[in-house]
């Protein structure tokens, strides 16, 4: 059974004397224990704030979320702000993006990592504080006796983001969801806490959604891709499948736009033209049909369903056909 | 409503000063460009100065503020007033006291309201500015007008309306006075970088890991919102100072003279200001000169603090 069933989820902001605005458009996917789960997309595809409405993080006022949320038979979107509250950083970690700007710069680490075990298991401060330096010996924070009592700016970007995994990570949560946790760090760093993070998930059996615009974060890390576009999954599968076959015409461009070691030398990068501003609704046609290299008339009329092709699912009426033809996917 | 229009925008942008999200070198960086700042420390030594004035003021004092040594100098009749003479550097008041003696021992009272008066309004606007920063919703916008109606009324109006409400004016009275008009100021700078705060990505994190929501007020929005209110305290010291004396010279201060204070000196120096004017110059003086300090200070501080000047 999955550890967490997404279906349908909706998310409509309204904005006063705006027309209401569909950031997520009924994403469905399901998150095994101990999976790894990419999102991926590029900005404005509402990767994160399908994270967000997991996590029950979004404004109550303002954003309307629809669809469910299922967490080990619990429909988190029903649950009170109080139930919620209590299992947020107990049963579910978050992650986020910017590490110097996700903590709070006038509390100490220590004082941080201890206030989750104080909050979800009742230990008190001094207690916590030993416990906190352990977490943090384990996400490999050097000396963390030391650093338990400097606050956030006298720690690098890449010890900042395993005190935040310290953090999401405290009390041994089943989900963790990582909002693009390497964006704001240097490449090297970068490869340090993306091997950090399948470590630790891997040592505690913990399931991952890892939310990314970089395909190779997906490539070293996620179990299956779910590939978002406009607010909606376009192309799902296997990582190893993605990757050596995309279909969608969007999936196929962002791996067509990726600089190669192994390119010849002057080839040039192959961008997917235009940007996400020139979406059209997904009403009545493929949001994605303006910028595709694909796109047929059918596309710009006829909103593309989902529908499962081998062992991926795919919203395209003219997907990109492997390299070598297979003749059962014709019959689909 | 011009003017009560540019106070909000003031204390709006002074709010949104605070939202820094580099960190917290700022306060080094801050410190470092104030050391060099000759602005900063010309007003950071009158506001020792003065502090160390009022603190020994008794012991250095050469009489007591409160003795008549020199009535018999004092003739009502042909408006004469003791002179500087040996032993009383600016010679006695109308009542024949030692007038050097009193500026220096006045500058107690004057720290007291001045102090007294920040703390009070620093006070009452935490806990409204909280209350509507944290809460929102009907009580932010219940807090919110009420503090913009304060605010439409000029400061030194308000306040002298409180001071007149009270049948029996003291140094207390001219306390709360003065502090009522700095709450609002305040309660909306507290609210405003609150706000800011509220959509941070820290509180979001706190929030993402179950934080409870009154340990995210008090632990994470609070501490990080005060940057903008120590430097409008600053500020306000030394329109508490201004706003007091204003309020002793009209008459609306401690009626007990024995007791030295730099607004009700000036305001009984009036009467011979023609004949006398050295009475009123040395107050006043007092008076400009220290408000000065703590202004030259608070702004130095808060263009240091604006991480917009940030190197």
């Amino acid at each position: 059974m999955a550890l967490l069933e997404v279906r349908d989820l909706t998310v409509v902001f309204q904005r006063r004397g705006e027309q209401p605005f569909t950031a997520v458009d009924g994403v469905s996917f399901d998150v095994e224990p101990g999976q790894t789960v990419g999102l991926v997309g590029e900005s404005g595809c509402g990767k994160s704030v399908t994270s967000l409405a997991i996590m029950g993080l979004l404004p109550k006022r303002g954003a309307t979320v629809t669809g469910s949320v299922k967490f080990e038979d619990t429909d988190l979107l029903r649950l009170s702000g109080n139930q919620m509250r209590d299992r947020r950083g107990r049963d579910l970690g978050m992650v986020f993006q910017d590490p110097l700007s996700s903590l709070n710069p006038v509390i100490t680490i220590g004082v941080q990592v201890a206030e989750v075990l104080e909050r979800h298991q009742g230990m008190s401060r001094k207690k916590a504080l030993t416990e906190a330096a352990g977490l943090l010996d384990k996400v490999g924070i050097p000396d963390p006796n030391r650093r338990i009592s400097e606050y956030p700016h006298q720690l690098s970007g890449g010890m900042r983001q395993r005190a935040l995994i310290a953090m999401a990570l405290a009390c041994k949560p089943r989900l963790l969801i990582a909002d693009e946790p390497t964006t704001a760090l240097d490449v090297t760093i970068q490869a340090q806490i993306l091997s950090l993070l399948k470590g630790l998930v891997q040592d505690t059996g913990t399931a991952l959604i890892m939310i990314t615009h970089d395909l190779g974060v997906v490539a070293g890390l996620c179990d299956e891709v779910n590939v978002l576009y406009g607010g909606r999954v376009v192309e799902r599968a296997e990582r190893h499948e993605l990757f050596a076959e995309p279909r969608h015409p969007y999936t196929h461009g962002l791996l067509a736009s990726i600089p190669r070691l192994d390119a010849p030398r002057g080839e040039r990068l192959m961008p997917i033209t235009g940007s996400v501003s020139d979406n059209i609704p997904w009403d009545s046609a493929c949001a994605f049909a303006p910028r595709c290299p694909n796109a047929l008339d059918v596309c710009r009329e006829v909103t593309p369903e989902q529908e499962w092709r081998g062992s991926r699912l795919l919203r395209c009426h003219n997907p990109v056909q492997p390299a070598a033809a297979e003749t059962e996917e014709a019959s689909v | 409503m011009a003017l009560g229009a540019t106070k909000k925008d003031r204390i709006d942008a002074l709010a949104k000063s605070s939202v820094d999200d580099s960190g917290v070198s700022l306060a080094a960086s801050a410190w470092r460009r104030l050391r060099r700042n000759p602005v900063f420390l010309v007003g950071l030594g009158i506001t020792l100065l003065f502090v160390l004035v009022a603190a020994i003021s008794p012991l250095i004092a050469p009489h007591d503020p409160s003795a008549r040594d020199l009535i018999d100098q004092v003739v009502k009749a042909r408006n004469e007033i003791p002179p500087a003479q040996p032993g009383h550097p600016l010679g006695g008041d109308l009542q024949g006291r030692d007038f050097f003696s009193r500026l220096l021992v006045g500058s107690q009272q004057t720290l007291m309201v001045g102090v007294l008066a920040t703390l009070f309004g620093l006070t009452g606007g935490l806990v409204l500015g909280t209350l509507a920063g944290a809460i929102g919703g009907w009580v932010d916008s219940l807090v919110m007008r009420i503090v913009d109606v304060m605010l439409s009324i000029p400061s030194l109006l308000l306040a002298f309306s409180i001071g007149a409400l009270f049948a029996h004016p003291n140094q207390f009275t001219v306390i709360i006075a003065v502090a009522t008009v700095q709450i609002p100021i305040f309660a909306r700078l507290l609210r405003g970088s609150m706000l800011a705060q509220r959509g941070s990505d820290h509180v979001l994190a706190a929030r993402s890991l179950g934080v409870k929501p009154g340990q995210i007020v008090f632990r994470h929005m609070v501490p990080n919102s005060l940057g903008p209110v120590i430097v409008q305290s600053t500020l306000v010291l030394a329109t508490s100072i201004i706003d007091a004396a204003a309020l002793s010279f009209l008459g609306l201060g401690n009626p007990n003279d024995a007791i030295p204070e730099w607004g009700q000196m000036l305001g009984t120096s009036q009467e011979v200001l023609d004949s006398h004017p050295a009475l009123s110059f040395w107050p006043a003086a007092c008076i400009i000169i220290v408000a000065l300090g703590f202004t030259l200070m608070g702004e130095s501080l808060r263009d240091a603090l604006d991480p917009k000047n940030r190197r």
